[in-house]
């Protein structure tokens, strides 16, 4: 069962991956793109997890650990960049 | 039986995750394109990341719930950026579906925001003591945009 | 005791997230846990200047399980309002008066309305009065604030802020 399901929550997730590459190149506007960079953020999350249990393996739990922290980090200080021109005052 | 539940959790994670993309795609303003990640990836990662801790626990090497922390943290730190990435829009007075809550003072516009408010001149309400408050606002030499965020409070 | 022990709940829920990022209950990992958690507080007080109480735990653990089946349920609305048709969605902004005033339960009401039924936080107006809230569909941004403040702020008021 699990070897059919995780293929296709692959392919979904790397289709999710895709429109929010997509939304990255099209947006608009700054706020747009950044918000395209924090779901890419969070989908390659799920990647890195989906892969882990397909691989059978723990290893990839520290660099999902790490990309929450740092994409975090980066929205943050992209709107702040945003708000107010600068980042640190 | 445990697989069936394992499918379940991550199909219904992968899901979630692809409409959470899908919203970023399809949706109108940006106001509305915000719901979409912040809700519909928050879930969907929220499931992949129990589904593993269940994988991993049962696999005869010991609990592992070390995935519950990306768990807590994502479920912490997504509607913060939501609300950071709002009010920046709002300070960008960015186009949107509904009715802006922020007042407007049309003098201070460079000229992309100025064609975008000329289209909706009806919802503008000109007031001196905006432009003045506005006027006093720090921030606005560094980036190219109308920095009034007074709330429409009086 | 407050110099000693500033934030008594940081303590534990810093030890706690230590023993889930080693996912282990050793002795030794849980008194390391305790001394990290006692010590952070304690070199980072600077950045705390408000002290946490909490008055009524049970309510903000019934507080909790509302919030988890809220954020269930808004998942399926929000998917359903993303696969219909974009052009009938009726967003709005609505203003939402607050009744508190401590900056953690402003924000922890804050992240509550960002992570339920297709409503987003946008923005706290200067003077801490109102919070700017954005509806993804809604017809009746007066009956949505009310829910707002029926449902999630009350509780909060009542464990945060004494009454």
């Amino acid at each position: 069962m699990l070897e059919i399901v995780i293929p296709i929550a692959l392919a979904l997730v790397a289709a999710a991956i895709a429109m929010s590459f997509w939304r990255l190149l099209r947006g608009p506007s700054v706020p747009d793109r950044v918000l395209a960079l924090d779901t890419l953020y969070v989908n390659t999350i799920a990647l890195l997890v989906l892969f882990g249990i397909h691989l059978g393996s723990a290893l990839f739990f520290e660099a999902a650990l790490l990309i929450a922290l740092m994409g975090f980090i980066g929205t943050v200080a992209l709107s702040k960049y945003l708000l107010r021109g600068d980042i640190i005052e | 039986m445990l697989d069936y539940f394992l499918s379940f959790l991550i199909l219904t994670g992968a899901i979630f995750t692809f409409i959470g993309s899908l919203g970023l795609v399809r949706l109108k303003d940006f106001y509305t394109r915000l719901h979409g990640p912040t809700k519909a990836t928050t879930l969907g990662v929220g499931s992949l990341l129990i589904a593993s801790v269940i994988f991993f626990s049962t696999r005869g090497t010991g609990v592992s719930l070390h995935e519950l922390l990306i768990t807590l943290f994502l479920f912490i730190t997504a509607p913060v950026s939501a609300h950071m990435l709002a009010k920046a829009a709002l300070h960008l007075n960015l186009d949107s579906l509904a009715k802006m809550p922020v007042e407007k003072a049309p003098e201070e516009k460079v000229k992309k925001v100025k064609k975008e408010v000329e289209e909706k001149t009806d919802e503008i309400q000109t007031d001196e003591k905006a432009a003045h408050v506005s006027s006093e606002e720090p921030a606005k030499e560094s980036t190219p945009q109308n920095s009034n965020e007074k709330l429409a409070d009086s | 005791m407050t110099r000693l022990l500033p934030h008594p709940i940081l303590t534990p829920a810093l030890a706690g997230v230590w023993l889930l990022m080693n996912s282990t209950i050793e002795p030794g990992h849980i008194l390391l846990g305790l001394l990290l958690g006692w010590m952070i507080p304690i070199l980072t007080i600077r950045f705390w200047p408000e002290t946490v109480r909490i008055h009524k735990p049970w309510v903000l653990l019934r507080y909790i399980s509302v919030l988890l089946f809220d954020i269930v349920m808004a998942n399926f609305t929000v998917a359903r309002l993303i696969l219909g048709n974009p052009d009938r969605l009726k967003p709005a902004f609505a203003r939402l008066p607050l009744d508190l005033t401590s900056d953690l339960a402003i924000s922890l009401l804050a992240n509550s309305i960002t992570l339920t039924p297709g409503t987003l936080s946008a923005k706290l107006s200067e003077d801490r009065k109102f919070l700017i809230v954005h509806a993804l569909n809604e017809t009746d941004p007066e009956a949505m604030v009310a829910t707002i403040k029926k449902r999630y702020e009350r509780p909060l008021k009542e464990v945060f802020e004494t009454c």
